[in-house]
């Protein structure tokens, strides 16, 4: 039985940092799941979903979106403390998402180009994920997340069991698919080798190179990959481009797109 | 019935027809995504006709043959691996009424296969796999199921791909024995046909069903002249002699950390190689946690958590994985089988995404040490 207080099920709340909703939103994708998700667990704080906004403390939080203004800062320390487990989802939440490609610019002449009055704009120099300001106690990847492994999370969490998500390469959910490698057999950069499991290798299921949404797998060889796109043809600043994508801020895409840059 | 005989080429749909009125579905090689790969086909038009490949490490292209042959190509992208042992399988689902737990194994309907064009190598990889999964204390009830029911029809290579090695390993160019029946492709003077020999009695029967003519001592001897041609195109060796001993005494080699600065730990090699066998189980557990289930999925050595134990992990270091398969497959698997876990497919060459080339880092261990030797 999942793991009830008080004889009443587990509260579950779900926050939002600098994101696109995306990943949140997959709950509410999970349609056939989704009853079953409301029976197990009494869904407390959901702005997106209800109005029905209930005080803390929770059980569970889910946290969604990167860390970029000094009120994120204060406001993800407060729900830490109100939280008994804290599981951040999305790429935004996990590496800084998309938005961290502002982090190898000046923030300050972004805010002077876009905003009319820059003075009332408080923000840090960098986009973070939560990760780097509270501790969490399990990350999924993703960009967007994958709807099935947010609910194997949860349901691991509810039964104190450990959730079946894999951080091997998205190779070998090719090959237990079946899939013709896009790389080998059509010569198309893919950074599927490098990238975490979780999406179902949904692009080169599609005759398309892995765009690395899920972030880096869990022993990423980079360089060795960035020799090959090389091979392939690629050019450095291409190479440089392909690991500054969802998960550009992710240590060892950091590294790698850096070492491409002109 | 005479053991040997010949197949017009045109009369190949009667063998097809011939296993799916015995029952067989019949999976062979067909064109898929830029590839030739084995599937589920109905008939022979769906053989990959007048198709060839060129492979190299990490490199895999479609080429187009001069001629119509069915079976003028190279080795799959995947084996039959993928059908005798499925990379994902239910192994059974446990539900709790009141304070009782009732477990119902999962026993999926059989299917009777029959697979058309089996290379030599690959036959040995089957051959392997019977061993890892029927012999011993742990044996994998459904593979055997599959195994029994299955009706092998393999292909002699006419033509060595640019990764291939089984001369070396001997496993081919030719299938000896162990097949239901062996087909090699000839044209000959204007003729598409081909010489079959029959290797068992299932295989005779089937034969009975598919109209054949004698083959001639000049066919049979034209088959084995192609049979040695393709033994000396063979683009690739590994020298075997004492193998298993090289690099057990050789596991702090210097060698392994270079071949780790190169591996990506993706995996591929593993997935990709006739004979690994490795699985791991998850259970899953439904919200209400009323239901489980226990399922088998293919894993890897090259994975974290395929070291991962009680108190830590023994192999975190990509060094220590790729030392992991590459002696295990060559070296421990003799030990523990009796045999090498190599069948010289050449197909962990050909998909590692980066070429790292299992001869080639042999050959770098096996050098090194020669010339340690003769400066002793």
């Amino acid at each position: 039985m999942p793991v009830r207080r008080n004889g009443r099920k587990p509260r579950v709340a779900v926050f939002k940092f600098a994101s696109c909703d995306g990943c949140q939103l997959s709950l509410l994708d999970a349609e056939e799941e989704l009853l079953a998700v409301a029976d197990a667990i009494d869904i407390a704080f959901f702005p997106e979903a209800s109005r029905r906004m209930l005080k803390g403390p929770y059980d569970i939080g889910i946290v969604e979106g990167s860390i970029t203004t000094p009120h994120d800062v204060e406001h993800i320390r407060e729900i830490r403390k109100s939280c008994g487990a804290l599981i951040t989802i999305g790429a935004c939440a996990t590496a800084g998402g998309i938005q961290a490609l502002r982090n190898w610019k000046d923030i300050k002449e972004f805010v002077r180009i876009v905003y009319a009055s820059p003075e009332h704009i408080s923000t840090l120099d960098r986009s973070l994920p939560i990760g780097s300001f509270v501790h969490v106690d399990f990350e999924l990847r993703g960009c967007p997340i994958n709807k099935y492994e947010l609910i194997e999370v949860i349901n691991a969490f509810l039964h104190k069991r450990k959730p079946n998500v894999h951080t091997h390469s998205v190779c070998i959910d090719c090959k237990l698919k079946g899939n013709v490698c896009v790389m080998v057999a059509h010569g198309t950069p893919c950074l599927g080798p490098v990238t975490q499991s979780g999406c179902g290798a949904i692009c080169p299921s599609f005759d398309r190179g892995c765009y690395g949404c899920y972030g880096p797998m869990e022993s990423p060889n980079t360089p060795v990959l960035a020799r090959q796109f090389s091979e392939l043809g690629e050019t450095q600043h291409d190479i440089s481009l392909a690991f500054r994508g969802f998960n550009a801020y992710a240590e060892a895409f950091r590294r790698e797109s850096e070492a491409h840059e002109k | 019935m005479n053991r040997t005989s010949k197949l017009e080429a045109n009369n190949l749909q009667q063998l097809f027809t011939a296993l799916q009125d015995k029952g067989y579905v019949t999976v062979g090689p067909t064109l898929r995504d830029e590839a030739i790969v084995y599937d589920r086909i109905g008939s022979a038009n769906e053989l990959p006709v007048g198709w060839s490949d060129e492979q190299s490490p990490a490199n895999y292209r479609l080429t187009k043959r001069s001629d119509d042959s069915y079976f003028g190509f190279n080795a799959t992208p995947q084996s039959w691996k993928k059908f005798l042992y499925p990379p994902l399988r239910k192994l059974f689902t446990m539900r709790r009424d009141g304070k009782s737990l009732e477990l119902s194994n999962e026993s999926d309907a059989n299917i009777k296969y029959a697979f058309v064009g089996v290379r030599p190598c690959e036959l040995s990889a089957i051959l392997i796999q019977d061993k890892v999964f029927q012999s011993g204390e742990y044996r994998d009830d459904a593979y055997s199921a599959a195994r029994r029911d299955l009706f092998i029809v393999a292909v002699n290579c006419t033509t060595a791909g640019g990764t291939c090695f089984c001369s070396s390993m001997k496993t081919g160019p030719e299938a000896q024995k162990d097949f239901d029946i062996s087909l090699t492709e000839v044209f000959r003077d204007g003729a598409h046909f081909f010489v079959v020999k029959i290797g068992s009695e299932l295989g005779a029967s089937i034969m009975e069903l598919v109209e054949t003519g004698a083959a001639s001592a000049e066919e049979i001897e034209t088959t084995d002249a192609m049979l040695r041609q393709t033994e000396s195109q063979m683009n690739k060796t590994m020298e075997t002699d004492g193998l298993p001993r090289l690099l057990a005494e050789n596991l702090e080699h210097p060698h392994w950390e270079d071949v780790a600065k190169r591996c990506l730990t993706c995996g591929n090699c593993t997935m990709v190689c006739p004979t690994c066998f490795c699985s791991t189980v998850e259970d899953i557990t439904d919200l209400s946690g009323q239901n489980a289930e226990r399922l088998r999925r293919w894993d890897s050595c090259f994975t974290v958590d395929f070291s991962k134990v009680a108190g830590g992990n023994f192999r975190i270091s990509t060094k220590s994985r790729y030392r992991q398969w590459l002696t295990h497959k060559l070296s421990s698997w003799v030990e523990q089988f009796g045999v090498s876990g190599c069948v010289g497919c050449g197909r962990c060459i050909t998909w590692c995404p980066v070429g790292i080339d299992l001869t080639a880092e042999v050959q770098a261990i096996r050098g090194a040490e020669t010339q340690q030797r003769k400066g002793d």
